[in-house]
């Protein structure tokens, strides 16, 4: 089980909430059960969103595994120039 | 990913060092083949048509008289490129701005397009294309566009982020709050609070070449498209996309690029040379203008910014919070939100609160510039942060060193950082000796910090080993600013040969694999990544090759130095077999030899610099002089120092003119008046100092070399950094960006009381 900071607008998507649990083992995981239990999410995490694992952001990585007790926060995919 | 990322500490042979560029001698002597360098027999001439109004309805178009004049072989419009998005927002944007499709959205907008045998036939038919406008009323200032009285650009638009849904549209189309704590009870801690509003004007990314694309659709369905942009297979999606092929029938091969700093992350006009080639049956070239790249392609935001940090009088900050209100154009983006993401995330922060507001207004679609929307947040904050160390009676340098963030800080846009190097670049800039000099007689220094997120992506790259033992690599990140040495430096680093031996070019979509673009500071993170992993995989072959020549068990062959050697004392009387002797025989050892790789680099890491700067200050006409200018930025590892620094000096460079002198200028009319670089001035050699740059190589833990990206940060500080140094010199705080003489002297002359 992990502890995953959403940003705002994600925030609202699950019904307000800024935290939630999910039982996930990697990134990929994490998403689908986050479609699962707010399909609102699933047009965000197929637009792209990006995860910082312990304060490293992830974009792609979608196999990087979510370690027990690291901090998984949400955030909006970045534009770069 | 069968690749481990991760950071080990190794001696470098060929990466740290500065050979010769390889694409100079061709960029010296001219014979570069930039967008516009590029001709097909029978080409015909694109034209555009542009809306002269700021926001109009497009009642009709006839085209009829122009189709008739002879030597025009297509015209379109909006019909020729039906809307083909499936609901995909963002594309349909980009589609919407390529041609405009009920209305007008911006002086330049364009409308139609010609294709004809020559440039004076298809000016002629641009004039014959009647356009029934009904001019609505518009708004070109990001204040003014989120007034209640202000006209509403797109009445789909009902702001986002809000706890209810709006009952009216508005030009707000997006709120983000980012932050953490409850600033409130922060300032109530403090004992001093500075509090300042900020602006900044709009500034375009001045690349020198303009947009240019030869398109040419075959009758069978397949295009090709030779085409200067910062990612070719991002150009192949969408213009695929919007032109409903299938992306393997459209071969998008890139040019050198003279400059895109994020102005060509996505297409323009090249769905429009691709849907007039079309029709007209022939290849068609289109290139803009610098009038047109000013009026319809990606300047930056204009800000609205306001900022409130307290402080006790330890130097310690209590509360920092700030609203920021940037311009879009007339869609949607995030441009505030990265503003309100990165605004302090240079410090450790108890109470922190940042809110973004994204405002449509009849400007051009705001595109990415270098950082996007970091320098101007940075801006303000730093600007206030000076002050306030001022307030409380600490040197500026010291009162950041205080309140940095560190590992373990929770950053102002949520998540706790890892190791970061902010404080090493003020520690650097703290006993630089440039933070020593003397200063004379109406001179001021000042200093700033900055910060930008980087990122990888996809990435495909092959290595090739010629029978001579030669090595060609291919790569699909388009070379922005010498990542070609780069990454011919890596394999040979790998390979443990020779950095001449090497040749990188940038192959085209349809012979490698797909690559994201070189945008977010990637090209060389992600890049070199792959060329690891490329010629680890052939170097796999090449020992396989070894053992083959030798009769032994692969396992016993280890690459050592550019050489096969076989490990073992039962092996004494084997001589060892280097990369061109193995490469001579692949022919009868398994035929080429080879290494490829596809792979997602993540993990760029977050990345800080701190500049200095010392500007003079006439205070009879406002005129400034840049005297001393200083970047201290880590890069991990400078794969090529002098290429680094020339990142450094770059983004320091643009962002000097955009502090000083840089502006989109609208009239009444809600037309730009400067579209053109005499009067859009941005700065030449004669206005610089030699910039001064120190690289820091605090290594990545998540890139075996430890590289980091370093294009993007060195444009976040300059902004703050120069009005600082400009505020010192005058005696006035400066809170409006360009800092233009008018604008000087105007402050002077109020805090004079003239």
């Amino acid at each position: 089980m992990v502890e995953v900071t959403l940003w705002g607008s994600l925030g609202a998507l699950a019904g307000g909430k800024s935290k939630v649990e999910i039982e996930a083992k990697d990134i990929r995981e994490l998403f689908r059960k986050l479609a699962e239990q707010y399909p609102g999410m699933e047009p965000w995490i197929d637009r792209g969103i990006a995860v910082a694992i312990d304060g490293t952001i992830y974009r792609d990585t979608w196999s990087k595994e979510l370690p027990q007790g690291a901090e998984i926060f949400l955030l909006p995919r970045l534009a770069g120039g | 990913m069968n690749f481990d990322p991760r950071f080990a500490g190794r001696n470098f042979t060929s990466v740290g060092t500065r050979p010769i560029r390889p694409d100079g001698v061709d960029k010296v002597t001219g014979r570069a083949r930039y967008g516009a360098d590029f001709n097909m027999a029978g080409q015909l001439v694109g034209r555009v048509l542009r809306s002269p109004h700021a926001h109009a309805t497009i009642r009709k178009i006839d085209t009829s008289k122009a189709e008739k004049l002879a030597g025009v072989k297509a015209v379109i419009t909006a019909a020729d490129l039906p809307d083909l998005t499936d609901g995909d927002a963002a594309m349909y944007d980009i589609l919407d701005n390529c041609m405009a499709r009920k209305k007008a959205l911006y002086d330049g907008h364009a409308v139609a397009a010609v294709a004809a045998v020559d440039a004076r036939t298809a000016r002629q038919a641009l004039k014959l294309i009647e356009v029934d406008y009904e001019v609505l009323p518009h708004v070109t200032d990001v204040d003014e566009a989120m007034k209640h009285s202000a006209p509403v650009l797109n009445d789909a638009i009902f702001t986002e982020g809000l706890e209810e849904k709006p009952a009216k549209p508005s030009n707000v189309a997006k709120r983000t709050q980012y932050g953490h704590g409850d600033v409130h009870q922060g300032f109530g801690q403090a004992d001093f609070v500075v509090e300042r509003s900020f602006k900044t004007e709009q500034t375009h990314q001045g690349y020198i070449e303009p947009h240019a694309c030869v398109a040419n659709v075959s009758s069978d369905g397949t295009a090709d498209l030779w085409v200067c942009t910062q990612g070719h297979f991002v150009y192949r999606q969408h213009c695929a996309q919007l032109l409903g092929m299938e992306a393997s029938k459209l071969r998008v091969t890139s040019s050198e690029i003279g400059g895109g700093f994020g102005g060509k992350t996505h297409v323009w006009a090249e769905p429009v040379a691709l849907a007039l080639s079309r029709k007209a049956g022939r290849p068609v070239k289109l290139v803009m203008t610098r009038d047109e790249v000013f009026r319809a392609s990606g300047p930056t935001s204009a800000t609205s910014i306001d900022v409130r940090i307290g402080a006790r009088k330890d130097g310690t900050i209590t509360a920092a919070e700030a609203t920021l209100r940037y311009s879009c154009g007339p869609y949607a983006g995030m441009w505030a939100e990265l503003g309100a993401m990165t605004a302090f995330a240079c410090y450790r922060l108890e109470n922190v609160k940042t809110v973004g507001y994204e405002v449509l207004v009849n400007r051009p679609k705001t595109a990415a510039y270098r950082a996007p929307s970091a320098p101007m947040a940075a801006f303000a904050v730093e600007s206030a942060v000076d002050e306030l160390a001022k307030e409380v009676g600490m040197d500026p340098v010291e009162f950041r060193i205080r309140n940095a963030a560190r590992e373990g800080t929770r950053s102002s846009y949520g998540p706790v950082y890892g190791p970061i190097g902010i404080g090493p670049t003020l520690e650097a800039a703290k006993n630089h000796p440039h933070m020593k000099a003397p200063l004379g007689k109406n001179q001021g220094r000042g200093m700033a910090c900055g910060f930008w997120f980087n990122f990888g992506g996809q990435t495909c790259t092959d290595l090739n080993i010629g029978m001579d033992g030669s090595v060609s690599l291919a790569v699909g990140t388009v070379d922005v600013g010498g990542s070609r040495a780069s990454l011919s430096l890596v394999a040979a680093e790998e390979l443990g040969i020779a950095y001449e031996h090497v040749k990188a070019v940038v192959a085209d979509t349809s012979s490698l694999g797909y690559n994201d673009m070189t945008d977010g500071s990637r090209g060389t993170f992600s890049s070199s990544m792959a060329t690891i992993s490329a010629a680890r995989n052939a170097i796999k072959i090449l020992r396989e090759r070894a053992a083959q020549t030798w009769d032994i068990p692969v396992e016993d062959v280890v690459w050592e130095k550019g050489h096969a050697i076989a490990k073992g004392e039962k092996y004494g009387n084997l001589a060892a077999l280097s990369l061109k002797e193995i490469a001579a025989k692949s022919g009868t050892t398994g035929g080429p030899i080879a290494g490829h790789s596809e792979l997602v680099a993540d993990g760029a890491g977050v990345s800080f610099a701190t500049h200095i700067c010392d500007i003079e200050v006439d205070p009879e006409t406002g005129a400034t002089r840049v005297l001393r200018y200083t970047v201290v930025q880590d890069a991990g590892k400078a794969v090529h120092p002098t290429y680094v620094e020339g990142q450094y000096q770059g983004g320091a460079a643009q962002g000097i003119g955009w502090a000083l002198n840089e502006e989109y200028i609208y009239g009444k009319d809600g037309r730009l008046q400067n579209p053109g670089f005499l009067d859009y001035r941005i700065p030449v050699c004669s206005d610089l100092p030699m910039i001064d740059t120190q690289i820091l190589e605090i290594p990545n833990p998540n890139h075996p070399y430890g590289v980091r990206g370093v294009g993007e940060t060195s444009i976040v500080p300059p902004l703050a950094a120069i009005a600082n140094a400009v505020s010192n010199a005058a005696g006035v705080r400066m809170t409006h960006i360009p800092m233009s003489p008018p604008r000087i002297l105007a402050a002077i002359e109020a805090e004079r009381g003239d």
